[in-house]
């Protein structure tokens, strides 16, 4: 336990003494939080449109003032003929084209179907689905109110109508204003403290072999466990301490619920964070260089981002690449913040994946532990 | 327990079809310096990392402080200092918070420690630097602190692998002082060196080519056996026999 101190004192003041190292630890989190969780949004906002309104009627104004009202559209420019406006969405300076039809108002008001017309620049596929799905919703609403109020004008019986029709409404469980950010901080939280937690902890140890004073070591009494504690605490705590920042960060700054206890929520990162350091340990042990280490954590890094569940929900993924997340820890650990977090899930909701880290977590660490030798050769 | 310090009978290390170390048989006694002499190349570090327990040997036997290097190594650890000619102190570290460290991982206690840093900063004259970071140090005073840690836990041998590479020649005067002091207290110095005014001062100095020990004695008898008046010329001699070049 005493050499383990010593091991641990050093740590602490090389850490603390790097000049780099404090923004590492303490800025760039919180910025990062800040900035990500604000961007990382797929809310549509303010499309701009081109129309093209070949009624110039009441109820065509009425449609298009309701596109404006939602506060999703801005009104662009208005043409007369297909090819100016196509040439205004060739040139990105508009979202998409509506296009309403001579006898719109006329159709309406005998009560007969008609259809406006979207072109919609769909080179951003979600982008273009959310426009198709918003407009779609705010001209069913305009239908609708149409409908009645036309029933209402003809003094008919209006059961009539909104029998006929079946509506679905959705209500939002655990995020009900569907609020982006709700839902992406805890995603980028995990990100975060996995990306200082395996950077740092697997650079720490090829720095020493670097500038040699691992082999120093290695002719000391120091024994292979001791020395990875001594490297794995330090750099456990500090991933703990950020995501006690973030966590605090998300609550008052974000505003976000906290519907599960929060130390459910500290205890799995604890565990996680040590699948994370024993997992830059390991690529530390298979590289000679920084450099070596900082590729290969990056390379996996990326590929445990991507495919975590924070930017493309796994559920859309197909079916091969759903089982590879299966084996990816920050899709564990996210999933699991937004359970507690957002849905306040207890330990028997997500003790199954706790029980995947823990042992994925012990299984790397005594391979690691195997792999570091104090003999070379 | 024999006299003997180090004790090496056929060690050899092989990596692939590479002999680094073609079957040495040393014996180093207790309290001497010995000089261990070679070209690049020759093998010198890897023999020295066999005998330090960083380095498992292929064959051949060797007992270091009465340990075997094969299933004693730890013990071996506990009773050896090695200083290597890449720095070995943190260059970020104070050299009081070095001596801490290293004191503090061999195991000293407190009080131990807190004598051991006064009385090595004194010794050293390194009062005034005690609170800069090593890394500002010059490189004689990084070499002074790095030899004093080394023997820190006072072990009976220590290692020192070209110790003194790199400064001017007042320094290495003082270094060699330093290690004539802590010979005279019983420990027993191993040390590789380039410099051949060095191997004068050794008690027992060896020569290795292409991985073989290829003479090894007291300088004056080295002289006599090679008749000439200087070890260069017998190192120039037999490292110009040597087949493989610098690696």
């Amino acid at each position: 336990m005493r050499i383990i101190r010593f091991l641990l004192q050093k740590e602490f003041l090389q850490i603390f003494r790097n000049k780099a190292m404090l923004p590492i630890i303490f800025v760039i989190p919180v910025v990062q939080l800040l900035v990500l969780s604000f961007a990382a949004t797929y809310e549509l906002k303010e499309a701009k449109f081109a129309l093209i309104d070949r009624d110039q009627s009441i109820a065509s104004r009425e449609l298009v003032s309701k596109l404006q009202a939602t506060g999703y559209f801005i009104l662009q420019s208005e043409f007369t003929s297909e090819v100016e406006a196509k040439i205004q969405l060739e040139k990105g300076e508009v979202s998409f084209i509506v296009e309403i039809p001579r006898d719109f108002q006329q159709l309406l008001s005998n009560n007969k179907a008609t259809s406006i017309q979207l072109v919609i620049d769909a080179v951003d596929g979600s982008v273009a689905n959310l426009i198709n799905s918003y407009v779609n919703s705010i001209v069913r609403d305009y239908s609708a109110t149409k409908a009645v109020n036309i029933n209402v004008a003809g003094l008919q019986n209006i059961e009539q109508f909104s029998v006929k029709k079946i509506s679905t409404q959705a209500i939002n469980w655990y995020n009900p204003n569907l609020d982006y950010i709700t839902y992406m901080v805890p995603g980028i939280l995990v990100i975060l403290v996995s990306m200082i937690g395996l950077f740092l902890s697997g650079m720490n140890i090829v720095r020493e072999r670097e500038i040699g004073t691992i082999e120093q070591l290695n002719v000391t009494p120091i024994t292979k466990f001791q020395f990875m504690v001594g490297k794995l605490v330090p750099f456990w705590m500090i991933g703990m301490f950020d995501l006690l920042l973030g966590l605090a960060l998300a609550r008052f700054g974000f505003q976000i619920p906290f519907l599960g206890s929060l130390t459910t929520i500290l205890i799995i990162a604890g565990i996680y964070l040590v699948l994370i350091q024993v997992l830059g340990l390991f690529i530390s042990t298979i590289t000679d260089t920084q450099q070596q280490a900082m590729f290969i954590a990056w390379f996996i890094m990326v590929v445990f981002i991507l495919m975590g569940g924070l930017f493309t929900p796994i559920e859309s993924m197909p079916m091969w690449a759903q089982k590879l997340t299966l084996a990816n820890p920050i899709a564990y650990f996210i999933k699991i913040m937004r359970m507690v977090l957002l849905k306040g899930a207890g330990w028997k909701e997500v003790y199954e994946m706790v029980l995947i880290i823990s042992v994925v977590a012990a299984g790397l660490l005594a391979v690691s532990v195997n792999r570091y030798k104090k003999t070379s050769g | 327990m024999s006299d003997l310090a180090i004790q090496t009978d056929g060690l050899t290390k092989v990596f692939g079809n590479f002999t680094a170390v073609d079957n040495i048989s040393i014996n180093v006694k207790k309290g001497e310096i010995f000089g261990f002499l070679g070209a690049n190349g020759a093998g010198k570090t890897t023999a020295m990392k066999m005998l330090t327990g960083l380095l498992s040997p292929s064959s051949g036997d060797a007992k270091v402080s009465g340990y075997d290097v094969y299933s004693e190594s730890e013990l071996i650890k506990k009773n050896i200092g090695y200083m290597s000619q890449k720095f070995s102190l943190y260059d970020d570290l104070t050299p009081e918070e070095n001596i801490r460290f290293y004191g503090g991982i061999y195991g000293l206690d407190s009080k131990q420690l807190s004598h051991k840093r006064k009385e090595l900063i004194e010794s050293l004259e390194l009062g005034e630097v005690k609170k800069k970071l090593v890394g500002s140090l010059p490189l004689g005073w990084k070499q002074k602190l790095a030899f004093a840690i080394s023997i820190i836990h006072e072990p009976n041998i220590v290692f020192l692998d070209e110790p003194t590479g790199g400064v001017d020649p007042i320094t290495r005067r003082q270094f060699w002082e330093r290690i004539y002091q802590v010979a005279e207290s019983g420990v027993t110095v191993f040390v590789t060196t380039h410099y051949m005014d060095e191997a004068e001062y050794c008690d027992t100095v060896s020569i290795m080519v292409d991985g073989k020990i290829e003479a090894m004695d007291s300088p004056d008898n080295l002289k006599k056996t090679f008749e000439t008046n200087s070890i260069e010329d017998i190192f120039i001699r037999l490292a110009r026999a040597a087949k493989r070049g610098d690696r």
